[in-house]
């Protein structure tokens, strides 16, 4: 058998375990630096970088260019050729789908213009027009979509919680799971802020992903928790039996990640190398680290977050009395 | 084994009834046996157009539709095949094109539905080319008392300032040139045909029948506060059973009126200047004679209407008349060559995914990574054909946005087979045998399947409702294939599981099974009866009984009865 299963085994004996509850100070502070890190280098970088489809503007895709003799594509013309048409523009050129097409951003021009500039860019790369292909979005677009996404947000979060809180029967799994999913979509966003990704609609279309994802993610750690409380006995606090859930699921949460990531990695990983920019880039990216980090928050915040919220019920208190008894009486080693 | 055999007989009648579903709409309909592509992938231009609102103004979902159907008409009129036309959101109308449109079609597009009342100058009978057959109509001075000499430098500006719309001043021999060789079959092409408000116009009538000098606007759609068709009344108040379309006009489209009409009631019927043209986007609808004075308001418009034509020309008054302008907010053109390689990375990074999630399954579960590879690939199946027939059926078509969904879904669908494996081997190590784990496993796995993907399933329903454009193409595959998900663990992952506990391998605990227990930690006591492992040895007692009680579910409390009272009878 594999390393992992009997990695499984000592985690479900209890033999092998991890302090995710007890040691929930260390967690919450590496979460917290996280937050910081991400906020202060996002705010250092001069915020978000948006696409072209937040800010506004065109963009010019030549597939298939003519290439110098040495098998490079030649940048200068195509910025050469917008400034022949619009002579305040400021083109930005980029090679992308490797290496097979350049792109041309700018800003808003008139439709007139565009189709002066798609010509001009035809001939500069001695190809037909159309493979020129053109884009312009207007400013108002962005905000259309980030309005429809805020909505979607909080109707999702107050059917989510009620659906959880009704399940589970209690609220407290709710609010630790919706405190992991903000930690979860705020580090994928500082991560974004603060290497300066270009967040775009594929990148949100990501974000929203991670909202499924990681709550998804915690549902299952939260059912092996709800098991446990009900059938543990009288020789484990109410601490610990969550923490031996989550030890427990713990290998599921290892493996789920990687089969998870596996084909984000590898939309990742064909989407930067054979595609450059583009929505399969931009979606697998945020979902790369959104996967990432909900598997931690799961374990490291929502489950800690969970038993802090109840520590002080007095229910759990006498159970949690008993349990301290009852094992200085036996003698039973945890 | 008849439980699985019979789960298994229904998971074979799904896939055939979705295969003989998709295969009669390939043979008898329209259905192809791959899904439609989206503009992103097969190549093609995308415009989303915002209509253009006063601050406070809103858009009815009827007036969008208006809009739409008015959109589909002039983008039919330029001869563009297959345009699809959709509402987005609550205001804003998404045309997908095939190709790259022209300017003039775009321009076409985004013009607002313009409704004017001018007053008719000069008619004609179109003839279909002015420039090869030299047109035998009256010369000028027959029409208008006006002399006119085609002179190479024609004078474009009146000589004499008209005085109202209906002056024959309007036509100056530069108009007149232009209206002789003015061919009607042009309409019909790409070019809008406008003039300014305070111009004459040279039109012909829809359909091509009568050529028309109008004059400027006299009246504007927007004063329109109605129009119905309905069955013209006699003065009796019976009906005439014939169909007419009235208006009602407001405040200022009253006075207007009524000015417009005492006018050209002046005019002998056979003058065509007692004539007023209905003008929607340039084109001549209707030119009813003015038979009275209308002040009220309330003008009827009688004619050889029959019920459907007055319904339409009701409609295009109503609508038609909206002020709502439409501006390009964004135009996205992807050429076809484009669409196919993101198409084709995007096949190619699905299948090295799940080719990377196959081999992880198999190097962690030995052999049931088998179970996971053909449960995939039902699921695989079940997905496409659902994506086809809903291609077919709801016109949805396949974005890059949803391929990516589908690839992401991979990693969702296989945790569904984690948690239900890694629930067996639990049940392993706290001493089962295979067959009660998979059993036991099953009851508390599936519960954590549903949970977990009801939450991601409300996140794809939530998405694909309120999200706009390539989300909704995102959240639509998410969405199916988590369903997927619960059908093909139920139907066939635990099914075959629970007939591989039977066989020698599995049930056998063969060390490359993925389930043999000795690996797992459940120690062999003789006779399969495993220990149960020192920590797991939990003292089955009620001491946390009110926590349990709290979170039981009603089926968990009731089995919990029912087996107390199982427990009593067997006590007693």
């Amino acid at each position: 058998m594999s390393r992992l299963t009997e990695f499984g085994n000592d985690l479900y004996t209890g033999k092998r375990s991890f302090e995710f509850v007890g040691r929930r100070r260390i967690w919450f502070t590496v979460a917290l630096v996280m937050i910081a890190v991400t906020l202060v280098g996002t705010v250092l970088r001069g915020g978000f970088s948006f696409g072209i489809e937040f800010s506004g503007g065109s963009e010019f895709q030549v597939a298939n260019p003519n290439t110098l003799p040495d098998g490079s594509i030649d940048q200068t013309v195509a910025a050469d050729a917008v400034l022949s048409v619009v002579p305040g523009a400021t083109p930005r050129v980029s090679i992308v789908n490797n290496g097979d097409a350049v792109r041309i951003q700018t800003d808003q021009l008139e439709v007139s213009e565009s189709n002066t500039i798609r010509s001009a860019l035809a001939a500069a790369y001695g190809v037909d027009t159309t493979e020129v292909t053109s884009s312009f979005i207007g400013a108002t677009w962005g905000n259309d979509i980030t309005r429809a996404m805020l909505t979607a947000l909080v109707v999702f979060l107050f059917f989510v919680a009620a659906i959880m809180a009704l399940y589970f029967r209690t609220w407290k799994m709710s609010v630790a799971a919706l405190v992991a999913l903000a930690f979860d979509l705020a580090i994928t966003a500082g991560v974004y802020g603060l290497l300066g990704f270009e967040v775009t609609p594929a990148a949100v279309i990501g974000f929203l992903t991670i909202l499924g994802y990681s709550l998804y993610d915690t549902v299952v750690v939260f059912d092996k928790i709800r098991e446990n409380t009900i059938e543990e006995s009288g020789t484990r606090t109410f601490a610990e039996a969550i923490n031996l859930a989550v030890n427990q699921t713990l290998v599921r949460s290892i493996n789920t990640s990687i089969v998870a990531l596996l084909p984000v990695g590898s939309i990742l990983f064909i989407g930067a190398v054979l595609l450059g920019a583009g929505t399969l880039r931009d979606i697998a990216l945020a979902l790369f680290i959104g996967i990432l980090v909900g598997t931690y928050s799961s374990i490291f915040i929502a489950a800690p977050i969970y038993a802090l919220l109840r520590q002080n019920e007095a229910l759990v208190r006498k159970k949690d009395k008993r349990a301290t008894e009852a094992r200085s009486t036996s003698g039973a080693v945890v | 084994m008849k439980k699985a055999w019979r789960s298994l007989a229904w998971l074979a009648v799904i896939v055939v009834g979705l295969t003989a579903t998709l295969a009669g709409g390939v043979l008898f309909s329209t259905a192809t046996w791959t899904p439609k592509l989206a503009l992103d992938l097969e190549g093609g231009t995308q415009l989303i157009l915002a209509p253009r609102l006063e601050s406070g103004q809103t858009v009815s979902v009827e007036q969008l539709d208006q809009a739409v159907a008015i959109i589909r008409q002039r983008i039919d009129a330029t001869g563009v095949s297959e345009a699809e036309i959709n509402t987005q959101g609550a205001e804003n109308i998404v045309v997908s094109i095939p190709g790259v449109p022209d300017d003039s079609t775009l321009e076409r597009i985004q013009s607002s539905a313009k409704l004017e009342f001018r007053p008719v100058i000069f008619t004609d009978v179109a003839t279909s080319s002015a420039i090869n057959e030299p047109t035998p109509t009256p010369t000028p001075t027959d029409a208008l008392g006006e002399t006119a000499t085609p002179t190479p430098e024609l004078v474009a500006t009146p000589t004499v300032s008209p005085t109202d719309a209906s002056d024959p001043n309007w036509v100056t021999p530069a108009l007149f040139d232009e209206y002789t060789n003015f061919d009607c079959a042009t309409l019909a092409e790409a070019q809008t045909n406008v003039a300014p408000v305070g111009e004459p116009l040279i039109t012909c009538e829809a359909g091509g029948g009568f050529k028309y000098i109008l004059g400027p606007v006299e009246v504007a759609g927007e004063t329109i506060a109605d129009a119905q068709a309905g069955l013209q009344a006699t003065s009796q108040g019976g009906s005439t059973g014939r169909w007419a379309v009235n208006i009602t006009f407001n405040a200022e489209g009253t006075e207007q009126f009524a000015a417009v009409t005492e006018r050209l009631f002046a005019f002998p019927e056979s003058d065509p200047r007692n004539r007023f043209a209905i003008v929607l986007d340039g084109v001549v609808i209707s030119a009813p004679t003015t038979n009275a004075i209308i002040t009220d308001g309330r003008p009827e418009i009688s004619g050889s209407f029959t019920q459907e034509s007055a319904q339409i020309l009701a409609d295009q008054l109503k609508f038609g008349a909206l002020p709502l302008g439409f501006e390009v907010q964004s135009s996205d053109t992807i050429s076809a060559t484009l669409g196919s390689t993101q198409l084709l990375n995007g096949l190619l990074a699905g299948i090295i995914g799940l080719a990377l999630v196959v081999l992880y399954s198999f190097s962690q579960y030995r052999m049931l990574g088998s179970v996971i590879l053909a449960s995939l690939i039902i699921a695989g199946i079940i997905t496409y054909l659902i994506i086809a027939i809903l291609s077919w059926r709801q016109g949805y078509r396949l974005s890059l946005a949803g391929v990516a969904g589908l690839i992401v879904s991979i990693g969702i669908t296989v945790d569904s087979f984690i948690v239900y494996f890694e629930r067996i081997r639990d049940e392993l190590r706290d001493g089962k045998s295979l067959t009660s784990a998979v059993e036991a496993g099953w009851r508390r796995g599936f519960r954590t399947i549903l949970a977990s993907d009801a939450v991601s399933f409300l996140a794809a329903v939530i998405l694909f409702v309120l999200a706009v454009g390539n989300v909704k193409g995102f959240a639509f595959t998410l969405g199916v294939v988590t369903i997927v998900d619960i059908i093909v663990v139920s139907l066939f992952t635990h099914p075959m599981m629970q007939l591989a506990a039977r066989s020698k391998f599995f049930g056998g605990g063969h060390p490359l099974s993925g389930l043999d227990p000795q690996a797992l930690g459940a120690v062999y006591r003789g006779r399969a009866q495993f220990r149960e492992p020192a920590a797991a040895s939990s003292i089955k007692q009620q001491s946390s009984g009110r926590e349990a009680a709290k979170r039981q579910t009603i089926a968990e409390r009731k089995a919990a009865e029912s087996a107390a009272a199982l427990g009593k009878g067997k006590d007693s």
